[in-house]
């Protein structure tokens, strides 16, 4: 049986995508380059929107990239059920684009915050936590200048209800995120978003503070394979 | 040819981060009597032709695709004397 493939999109601006494919490497999978102006998935079973600056957060972070061919493609593939995980700056693209609710917006106390974060996991029906328990609490790096989740009311309250939050900030909110989201999910569950970087905590090798990272890679593998 | 300036701010309810900043700077820098200040973008579109009623209808759409992200932000269309 050939390895599962999972697309790793790259955008001008785009910083993390190397190390997003050396995350599914290493978990077991191919990792396939994704060029944004392709408009082309080149069949994959899931996509990694990585982190970074694309297009140079202009306008507003991922308002731009929004439109990119790539996401052309994307957006109906992902509403029709394919996997999609966007982290950091791959989360903002995936609300600029309507796949999740909400916004990202500049850290209530302003400052670019680096360090590593404790997160609950909310909720583990989604492709991208399935191998994490509930409740469980893990430590991965953030690091972003614009990540302070804000909705209205109406919004937050059907998120909370459907069990959209799939994780929460613990030991401190770092930028002011309505009710501590790091991330979440779309109804259907197979698009999920979040401000923490799953992709920088999979070896001890790196000094990342934890392996907990590789839940996400070995979730999606796990799930592709089972398909 | 016609200037449309689009106005885009935060809606009332979202909290303005920068615009907070702002507020505390002033008093810093001896500026007094201010309560509050929100931040927003203002867009200059340029048109080839005239500013009526079909082009202001296609500004507007540019607003609600690209300039604005209505989940947290209103904008206003005004053309330029």
């Amino acid at each position: 049986m050939s390895a599962a493939r999972v697309g790793v999109v790259t955008f001008p601006g785009t910083l993390d995508d190397q190390d997003a494919a050396r995350a599914v490497r290493h978990a077991g999978g191919e990792a396939v380059p994704l060029w944004h102006a392709d408009p082309d998935l080149k069949g994959v079973d899931a996509v990694f929107l990585p982190g970074g600056f694309s297009y140079g957060d202009y306008l507003r972070c991922g308002a731009i990239s929004r439109f990119a061919p790539l996401m052309e493609e994307l957006i109906p593939a992902a509403r029709a059920g394919l996997p999609v995980l966007g982290t950091c700056n791959g989360f903002q693209i995936l609300c600029e684009a309507h796949l999740l609710p909400g916004a990202l917006m500049r850290n209530a106390g302003l400052h670019y915050v680096c360090r590593d974060q404790g997160i609950r996991v909310e909720n583990t029906a989604t492709p991208w936590t399935s191998d994490f328990t509930e409740g469980q609490e893990i430590v991965l790096p953030i690091k972003h200048g614009e990540g302070r989740y804000v909705a209205d009311e109406e919004t937050l309250s059907a998120l909370e209800a459907r069990g959209g939050v799939v994780f929460r900030y613990i030991g401190g909110n770092p930028n002011g995120s309505l009710n501590d989201i790091a991330g979440i999910r779309n109804e259907a569950g197979n698009i999920v978003g979040l401000m923490p970087h799953p992709e920088h905590a999979i070896e001890d090798l790196t000094g990342a503070p934890s392996t907990d990272g590789r839940g996400f890679f070995s979730s999606i593998l796990k799930k592709l394979v089972n398909l | 040819m016609a200037r449309v300036i689009v106005d885009v701010m935060l809606k009332p309810e979202i909290l303005d981060a920068q615009g907070q900043a702002i507020a505390r700077a002033l008093p810093r820098l001896g500026f007094s009597g201010v309560s509050g200040v929100r931040q927003g973008k203002r867009f200059e579109v340029e048109l080839d032709g005239p500013a009526d009623e079909n082009a202001l209808t296609e500004v507007r759409k540019m607003a609600e695709t690209l300039l604005a992200n209505t989940v947290i932000e209103d904008y206003r269309v005004t053309v330029e004397s």
